[in-house]
């Protein structure tokens, strides 16, 4: 018998390791054979640990189990039992989702490379290395992909500059620094299929040219280091990795490296200069990465969700990839659904969906019980949302449109109780921590901005049209996207929330 | 140099010669240092420098450019709590106050007794069941006030 208990670092924080060692306990105990999986997360994190049994019918699940609950579900055969959810992929959560690239998460032990085979793994890299280089940078323009990290830069005119850029060496560069609140689609992907980011990356070495790859992920996250380490060593000697990459005369490692807690790291510029043992200080574009990135050297350097969707766009192609979205957001988006919600998670689904079906429906509403106040959509830096604009459909130029941004798909929902101009104040000091300090915008406006808003906080009325320039010259005077859109949640909670920040409510009164 | 200043650069100087051929190593190097020391000595710098054929200065920028690299040693354990978004949706702000009250210390500070240093993290990724912890680098999901208490209990035992 196989039971299913994830690794993933969300059920290991809700008591997993317990789990796993009691359903190993009690099955040795009661003499039988059970092997335990340690699987990635299915992405229903308040089901987690949620744990599966393999059946002839498929797998049924039962959630949320804590390690005293194991005896019983011995006793009750695992089926009947109050915490039985029955086949896991037939809940609500399951079937209404579109799961391209966390089609094997949760599914497969994440270190099998013989069930990632049997699960479709490795398809997209035979067909790409039929291919050849160009039809490859081609494939992924086709698709429609694009940046899946936050800025939405299409992924294939990337690849198709380095493609086109001379040089003794390129790399390939992922960027694992998911250092923003509400997003961990990075992290579930590395914990729980790390195989279909190394086989993305190498379609990516190959399509470009380059032989060498680099997997850089945030210190925060010691669970995807330790899969990371694990998956690459494997495909080193299962022949995926290395001199010869399944048997072909394309040449192509990779290396994982460490973070050291800088959020701005996650910059791409400053990414590298991380990379290259240097302080984290963003470099002025141009020359653009793709020409003179890692080493100075023409680099790609994309996030985890874009390479790892690039096998799946290579096993089922283009065309079928870019049929799902709208307008110029193709494909699919993994949700992360987090904060004050009933039901968080990880969500993946076509671009489209609107606000209001993905707090109310998926998410549930809060978890509180209480109204939702504001959903920020898109990271410490992205927007505050209000109900009146739930109607938005989930898209790049749809939210740029309202004065926000997707970035990498991560929503935060807030209950009544927020105060939005202690949030206003809080991404100032956020950037104020976190700022390189090589652009002054950014370096002094950070702080300015938390005196400003103490201010507002203080009556002084006269400090809110201050705030407001003060933005303005933050987002357009400032190097990279840390002090360019800073001023987002700051301005979003200002402009929709004024009823927070008291002197407005005393001025309209 | 004294005794202690020599088995670092002894130590140092081959945790540089592991990372030899490698491109861009100075921080896989002071991760090593910082793993073997529980931060990163002083002593250690100039070895670096010179392994590195950078400047001592140049070292020390690096070292005090990340959050994650300590001039000084932490407490016995090191107790970090998510200051993040999502986590505070969920009442991370309180949790960190009864944390900060229940330790006597502020961000950053180490008890009396060197038991526990308290730090802010910002996101574990664990944004969907917060408010999160990481416990002498153990992910812990939703910490209320009273399991933050079981958790200084258990590292204080």
């Amino acid at each position: 018998m196989r039971i299913f208990v994830p690794r993933d670092a969300a059920a290991r924080a809700l008591g997993a390791d317990a789990v796993a060692a009691a359903v190993r306990a009690e099955a040795q105990r009661r003499g039988l054979d059970v092997t335990v999986v340690r699987n990635g997360s299915r992405g229903m994190v308040w089901l987690e640990p949620l744990v599966e049994v393999e059946t002839a019918t498929g797998r049924y699940g039962f959630g949320a189990i804590c390690a005293k609950d194991v005896p019983a579900l011995f006793e009750a055969g695992f089926h009947d039992h109050p915490k039985a959810l029955g086949r896991t992929d037939e809940l609500p959560w399951m079937k209404r989702q579109t799961r391209l690239t966390f089609a094997r998460v949760g599914l497969i032990d994440p270190l099998s490379l013989a069930e990632y085979e049997a699960h479709g793994g490795l398809a997209g890299l035979r067909r790409a290395l039929g291919m050849g280089a160009e039809a490859i940078v081609a494939e992924v323009t086709e698709s429609g992909l694009r940046g899946r990290g936050g800025a939405g830069f299409p992924t294939g005119i990337k690849w198709k500059t380095v493609a086109g850029a001379v040089a003794e060496r390129k790399y390939i560069v992922c960027n694992a620094d998911e250092g923003d609140s509400g997003t961990f689609a990075d992290r579930m992907l590395m914990e729980g299929d790390p195989f279909t980011l190394i086989e993305g990356m190498a379609i990516a070495g190959i399509g470009v040219g380059a032989t060498k790859g680099y997997v850089y992920i945030r210190s925060e996250y010691p669970d995807a280091i330790e899969v990371m380490e694990s998956a690459v060593r494997i495909a080193r000697g299962a022949g995926l990795l290395g001199l010869s990459v399944l048997g072909s005369d394309h040449v192509f490692d990779i290396e994982v490296r460490v973070g050291a807690g800088a959020y701005v790291c996650g910059e791409e510029t400053s990414l590298l200069n991380s990379l290259e043992g240097k302080r984290g200080v963003v470099r002025a574009k141009p020359p653009l990465p793709a020409l003179e990135g890692f080493m100075g050297r023409p680099t790609v350097v994309n996030n985890v969700i874009s390479l790892a969707t690039v096998p799946v766009i290579f096993e089922k192609g283009a065309a079928f990839y870019k049929a799902f979205g709208l307008g110029r957001s193709r494909g699919t988006i993994p949700l992360q659904i987090a904060g004050n919600v009933k039901f968080g998670g990880l969500f993946e689904t076509a671009f489209g969906l609107s606000l209001a079906e993905i707090v109310d429906e998926i998410a549930g509403g809060t978890a509180s019980g209480r109204p939702v106040k504001a959903v920020q959509v898109g990271g410490p830096l992205g927007a505050y949302f209000p109900r009146a604009l739930f109607d938005t459909p989930f898209g790049y130029e749809d939210y740029a449109g309202q004065g926000g941004l997707i970035g990498h798909a991560g929503i935060v929902v807030f209950d009544d109780r927020a105060d939005m101009l202690k949030q206003a104040r809080f991404a100032m000091e956020f950037c104020a921590i976190e700022s390189c300090g090589k652009c002054t915008p950014c370096r002094i406006g950070a702080v300015r901005g938390v005196e400003t808003v103490d201010r507002i906080a203080r009556g002084d009325a006269s400090a809110i049209p201050l705030l407001t320039d003060l933005c303005e010259t933050m987002k357009s005077g400032s190097l990279c996207a840390l002090g360019g859109f800073t001023p987002y949640p700051v301005m979003s909670a200002l402009t929709h929330f004024p009823d927070d920040f008291a002197p407005m409510k005393e001025a309209a009164e | 140099m004294t005794s202690e200043a020599a088995e670092i650069a002894a130590r140092v100087g081959e945790i540089l010669r592991a990372h030899d051929g490698m491109e861009g190593p100075l921080l896989p190097i002071l991760h090593e240092v910082q793993a073997v020391y529980g931060h990163v000595p002083q002593a250690a710098l100039p070895v670096i420098a010179a392994g590195l054929n950078i400047s001592r200065a140049e070292v020390h920028g690096v070292v005090s450019f990340y959050h994650d690299f300590r001039e000084e040693p932490a407490g016995r354990h090191v107790l970090k709590l998510c200051r993040a978004e999502a986590c505070q949706a969920m009442g991370a702000d309180g949790v960190a106050d009864h944390a900060k009250a229940r330790l006597g210390v502020d961000w950053h500070g180490t008890t009396a007794d060197g038991a526990v240093t308290l730090e802010p993290v910002f996101c574990l990724g664990l944004c969907a069941c917060g408010p999160a912890a990481l416990v002498d680098g153990r992910v812990v999901g939703r910490v209320d006030e009273a399991r933050l208490d079981q958790l200084v209990a258990e590292v204080t035992a």
